[in-house]
């Protein structure tokens, strides 16, 4: 829980703390230029002793576009995808503040990606455990492929595609605690997770870590991506406690059609999101491309049923949540599975996530807007559906999943859970205490009943 | 004179006033307002969350009128504001003292 006497602390101390912030991120971007400039003498020197004996890599055109236009569909998800879907859920007079929580992590995370994120997630090998820092500053990694990365697109166009990635997973945990953070916590927050969390779960799935090694599937991001993010906000609700009001207060959505349009671009980007996974404009990224409109199709039409039997009225909000949760599900199984198994997952993610959203009331957590329902309890769903629906006739690089008479594969997708939900609740519980020791979690009371727009940044939406 | 105060359902402002207008009223204030009577308010369900709405809103007609047209204008709302479901509204009548007509300073009926 939120320390009480160091809340009143820092909020005497409220200006030092933001400016403490914004000095802290000054600081590290002059650190960053000048190993910047250092990064540009070891690159030449790699690539005069990198050019003998590789095997030259031919950059494909056609994949080089989509990936790079993957990239910009997973920006737009961010922002302003995901900016308006939780903008439209809070109250009026936090729309503002939580629109920036996506916007500024998208800008800080693709810094720290460039500096020495990327390097940590997708460097060379270090025990199965983490990258080394010998792509710091992005040197070495230029417009020649990477053999595993991607062998028909520039290295630099895969950096750039899991750039967008690392940006949105953080962004996605900002609606657990939305209407209470305090700014300077936020940053913090965001940039310690992007780096001790997210980093490390990228490198055990996809940069050649132990994960990958024993064979888990996890096409677009079930673990790397919903479930650190679902975990970590349930640890965040946790930590950081009720809104005032909570529970007595009328806390319904401000804007829905905000959210609306929201739901629609992150359904767009998540055509680059999960297609673009296949690296290559090829018939891999068509049929990511068809299992991920069919989940988020049968998710959004499983809940809007499941919600108007045990409701009687079928919300447009629900249909908007389902649609998102079927989306989020088959995000790990996108590139293994046919469009048949994409519709049982995204029908299971409609029930499931409807459900968990619903019990959460009875928790006696505030996950204000439902990231621990639809991203944590999608995300685990999707990565063990993935390990029962996985087959190799979808993609050969793959594996057979447990209907395919694989069951060992399902065991691997549970050990990626159990390790992708432990580690992330460890270290978002240690950041957590971080951040409060620092800056403090949580705004004064008086300035969450004001509002995060007015408080944090004297400004309102509307006038 | 009399003050009726009607508390009606916004859909039916348009119905009550013509009706109004045909028996000779002259004049109206409308009001948007919220409140609730034995309907109790209603539900909205976010995700599963239910919040208990328990302003209505509900538009409310004031009509200053003599004596002699008070039992018209009652059974006029009455019939046009009318839906036979619970929530339709109330009417409150009370004394009025005083009316001025301010133009032209005229005082008591001649000023309604």
């Amino acid at each position: 829980m939120t320390d009480p006497n160091n809340e009143r602390d820092c909020t005497n101390r409220h200006m030092g703390c933001h400016r403490m912030a914004a000095l802290t991120i000054a600081a590290v971007m002059l650190g960053a230029l000048v190993l910047g400039a250092g990064s540009v003498a070891i690159a030449q020197d790699s690539s005069a002793i990198g050019g003998g004996a590789a095997p030259v890599l031919k950059v494909d055109t056609g994949d080089t576009a989509w990936v790079l236009m993957s990239s910009a569909l997973v920006l737009a998800m961010t922002m302003p995808g995901l900016a308006l879907f939780y903008g439209g859920l809070v109250r009026s007079k936090n729309i503002l503040g939580t629109i920036m929580h996506s916007l500024i992590i998208l800008c800080l995370v693709s810094l720290i990606w460039i500096f020495f994120g990327y390097s940590l997630a997708f460097g060379p090998d270090k025990g199965g455990l983490i990258g080394g820092l010998d792509w710091i500053g992005l040197s070495g990694v230029g417009s020649d492929p990477h053999p595993v990365y991607g062998p028909t697109i520039p290295h630099q166009v895969f950096m750039l595609f899991q750039l967008m990635f690392a940006a949105i997973t953080p962004a996605l945990i900002t609606g657990a605690f939305a209407e209470r953070m305090r700014f300077s916590a936020l940053l913090l927050f965001a940039a310690l997770w992007s780096v001790v969390i997210y980093a490390p779960v990228a490198h055990w799935i996809w940069g050649g870590g132990w994960l990958g090694k024993m064979g888990a599937l996890d096409f677009a991001g079930g673990a790397v991506v919903h479930i650190s993010s679902g975990v970590s906000a349930l640890v965040c609700a946790i930590v950081l406690g009720k809104r005032k009001g909570y529970g007595t207060d009328y806390m319904a959505p401000h804007n829905l059609p905000f959210t609306l349009l929201g739901t629609g671009l992150l359904w767009f980007g998540w055509f680059g999101f999960n297609a673009g996974s296949a690296l290559g404009a090829n018939g891999l990224a068509g049929s990511a491309f068809l299992a991920t409109h069919a989940a988020g199709a049968t998710g959004a039409l499983v809940w809007m049923c499941t919600e108007w039997m045990h409701r009687g009225k079928p919300t447009v909000l629900g249909v908007a949540s389902g649609a998102v949760a079927g989306l989020a599900t088959v995000t790990p199984g996108a590139g293994y599975v046919g469009p048949m198994s994409a519709i049982a997952i995204g029908a299971f993610a409609g029930v499931l996530c409807y459900f968990a959203v619903v019990w959460k009331g009875r928790m006696g957590y505030d996950d204000s807007l439902d990231v621990v329902g639809i991203h944590g309890v999608g995300g685990v769903f999707g990565i063990l559906a993935t390990g029962l629906f996985a087959s190799k006739a979808v993609n050969a690089a793959g594996a057979d999943g447990l209907f395919y008479g694989n069951a060992a594969q399902f065991g691997i997708q549970a050990v990626m859970v159990v390790a992708v939900a432990a580690f992330s609740v460890a270290g978002t519980w240690l950041i957590l205490k971080v951040v409060d020791a620092s800056v403090g979690l949580r705004v004064s009371p008086e300035d969450e009943s004001t509002g995060l727009d007015l408080s944090q940044h004297d400004e309102r939406a509307y006038s | 004179m009399k003050m009726i105060e009607a508390i009606v359902k916004p859909f039916k402002l348009d119905e009550v006033k013509d009706a109004l207008l045909e028996i000779g009223v002259q004049g109206m204030t409308v009001t948007e307002v919220k409140g609730f009577g034995r309907q109790k308010g209603h539900k909205e369900t976010y995700r599963g969350q239910e919040y208990t709405i328990e302003f209505v809103p509900k538009v409310k007609i004031e009509v200053a009128v003599q004596d002699s047209q008070v039992q018209r204008v009652l059974d006029t709302i009455t019939r046009t504001a009318k839906t036979g479901s619970i929530g339709d509204g109330k009417i409150f009548v009370r004394d009025l003292g005083m009316a001025v007509r301010i133009r032209t300073g005229e005082t008591g009926d001649t000023a309604l």
